[in-house]
């Protein structure tokens, strides 16, 4: 990676933790520079605008997702193992760096018209959302998975998920988020499961 | 037998286990080049044309064959198929033995194809599977198979005209002419800008659209350049708006072929030579967009 590429990496994870905590409009570009100890001039010599750095943003926190799943869909273990072991990491991202998922609830998903051009559709998601459609047609595939549209089959698994960030994130969780992991997990595979 | 034909290569149309529909192709032919063809030729005998010479002849004579086309399936078992009295398999491994080259005309000759499918006779084959390497021996060139159901007669003239001219073509894996068997019917189509944007056609015959997802198209699995080489001059399945069922294949006639299989709405078979990750992550992504001029009729 170039350095202008990890300094570029590196503004976008302190405008995760503004945008997350603060909303996409209460934050503004000064405030991540003074988080970042830079000027505001110099800033714009890495992202011409809020709204590009929100847009990298979003891709910059889907992928870790991707990248997550993608060594699990890689692996050889069932399908069921797969949602498991997902599950597990998706809480563990929760909780290591909340900002991460909490971008997604309370910026991409509320302020869809930042992201109208550019992102369009599954544009700036759509590593990860291609590592879903992998585990979901091979557990289709070796009939692990029962045959039903992919929206559905997909909401599934994310509204779960989502959804339990964002318990976390409202603190109304009275154990620690991974120790739900294996029952998430078992709720999402029995939602999706082959049944004869 | 005229003067003039004395030179020309002596071609043998052999019908084993078919319904003929083969022929009715080729004899649908562009005129011209059945004319060309004619005059180059000297097709000696066809089951379904007037001919000099009848089967029982060619069998007993000591004719020379340059050319035997041999179209469907063949079999070894008496009790489902005979011609002359005798099997298939005994009729073309005696004509085998006067030719010089053998050309399976048609899937069926090629692989077995839909003959293969019947379950009462496992023995149905296609030429090369039928017959064993000392049966071949004397041929000058390795058999060529012609798939197809059925063949575009194009396809039977170039090949021929190739062969007489410079004795040898390039054969793909599956014994194919690589120069008609290394496009994909998706080359040509003229719903290719459809493909790349995900705009389905929600039903047979329409201008618009393209089938690959809700109507089984193989046109991006399939070898053959029949949107290269049109029907009748004229068109294709897939340009006319009937999905390309992957006629020139091994599996052909595979289950359920106007259907794409899916699973959870992902296509299992992706096009060729594309992994399953990149595709979906690209399709996933073009359909999202919605481009107002694909999703209109182009005559309104
Ligand atoms: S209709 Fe078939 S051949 Fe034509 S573009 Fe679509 S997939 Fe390709
Ligand atoms: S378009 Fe497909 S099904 Fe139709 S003739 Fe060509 S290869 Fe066969």
């Amino acid at each position: 990676m170039s350095s202008k590429e990890e300094k570029k990496n590196s503004i976008i994870e302190n405008a995760l933790k503004l945008f997350s905590k603060k909303g996409f409009y209460n934050t503004t570009i000064p405030d991540i520079a003074k988080a970042m100890s830079m000027s505001v001039g110099n800033m714009y010599n890495y992202f011409k605008s809020k709204e590009e750095l929100a847009k990298f943003a979003i891709k910059y926190s889907t992928n870790i997702l991707a990248t997550d799943l993608k060594k699990i869909n890689e692996m050889d273990a069932s399908s069921k193992e797969k949602i498991f072991l997902f599950t597990k990491k998706y809480l563990e991202n929760v909780q290591k760096s909340p900002e991460i998922i909490e971008y997604f609830l309370r910026v991409y998903l509320s302020n869809r018209e930042v992201f109208q051009e550019g992102c369009e559709g599954f544009l700036c998601v759509s590593e990860f959302v291609t590592e879903v459609m992998i585990l979901l047609d091979e557990g289709a595939a070796k009939k692990e998975f029962r045959q039903q549209d992919f929206f559905p089959a997909f909401a599934m698994i994310m509204g779960a998920l989502g959804g339990f960030a964002f318990l976390s994130g409202e603190q109304v969780l009275d154990k620690d988020i991974i120790s739900y992991s294996d029952d998430v997990a078992e709720n999402i595979y029995r939602a999706l499961k082959y049944e004869k | 037998m005229k003067n003039n034909e004395r030179n020309k290569p002596k071609i043998v149309w052999l019908q084993a286990i078919t319904c003929n529909g083969n022929t009715h192709s080729f004899l649908s032919a562009n005129v011209n080049r059945l004319k060309l063809f004619l005059n180059s030729f000297d097709l000696i005998y066809h089951p379904s044309l007037t001919t000099d010479i009848l089967l029982d002849d060619l069998l007993k004579k000591d004719e020379e064959i340059d050319f035997l086309l041999v179209e469907g399936a063949i079999s070894s078992n008496k009790e489902f198929f005979q011609l002359s009295n005798q099997t298939t398999n005994e009729i073309l491994k005696k004509l085998v033995l006067k030719s010089k080259y053998l050309i399976a005309v048609g899937s069926c000759a090629s692989y077995g194809g839909v003959h293969k499918k019947f379950e009462q006779n496992n023995n149905i084959l296609g030429l090369q599977e039928a017959l064993f390497e000392h049966d071949t021996s004397t041929l000058k060139h390795p058999i060529v198979n012609l798939t197809g159901c059925p063949v575009h007669p194009e396809w039977i003239f170039q090949t021929l005209f190739s062969l007489k001219e410079y004795k040898q073509i390039a054969l793909d894996e599956k014994g194919r002419p690589k120069e008609i068997y290394s496009y994909l019917a998706h080359h040509g189509c003229t719903r290719n800008e459809y493909f790349e944007w995900k705009v389905e056609a929600n039903s047979f015959g329409l201008k618009e659209g393209c089938l690959f997802y809700e109507q089984g198209c193989r046109g991006p699995m399939t070898h053959s350049n029949c949107n290269k080489i049109l029907w009748n001059d004229v068109n294709s399945k897939t340009r006319a708006g009937m999905p390309c069922i992957g006629c020139t294949e091994f599996d052909f006639p595979r289950n359920n072929m106007l259907e794409t299989k899916k699973n959870i709405g992902i296509p299992d078979e992706v096009p060729l030579g594309v992994s399953k990750r990149a595709y979906l992550s690209i399709a996933g992504v073009a359909k999202t967009f919605k481009i107002d001029r694909l999703n209109e009729k182009i005559i309104k």
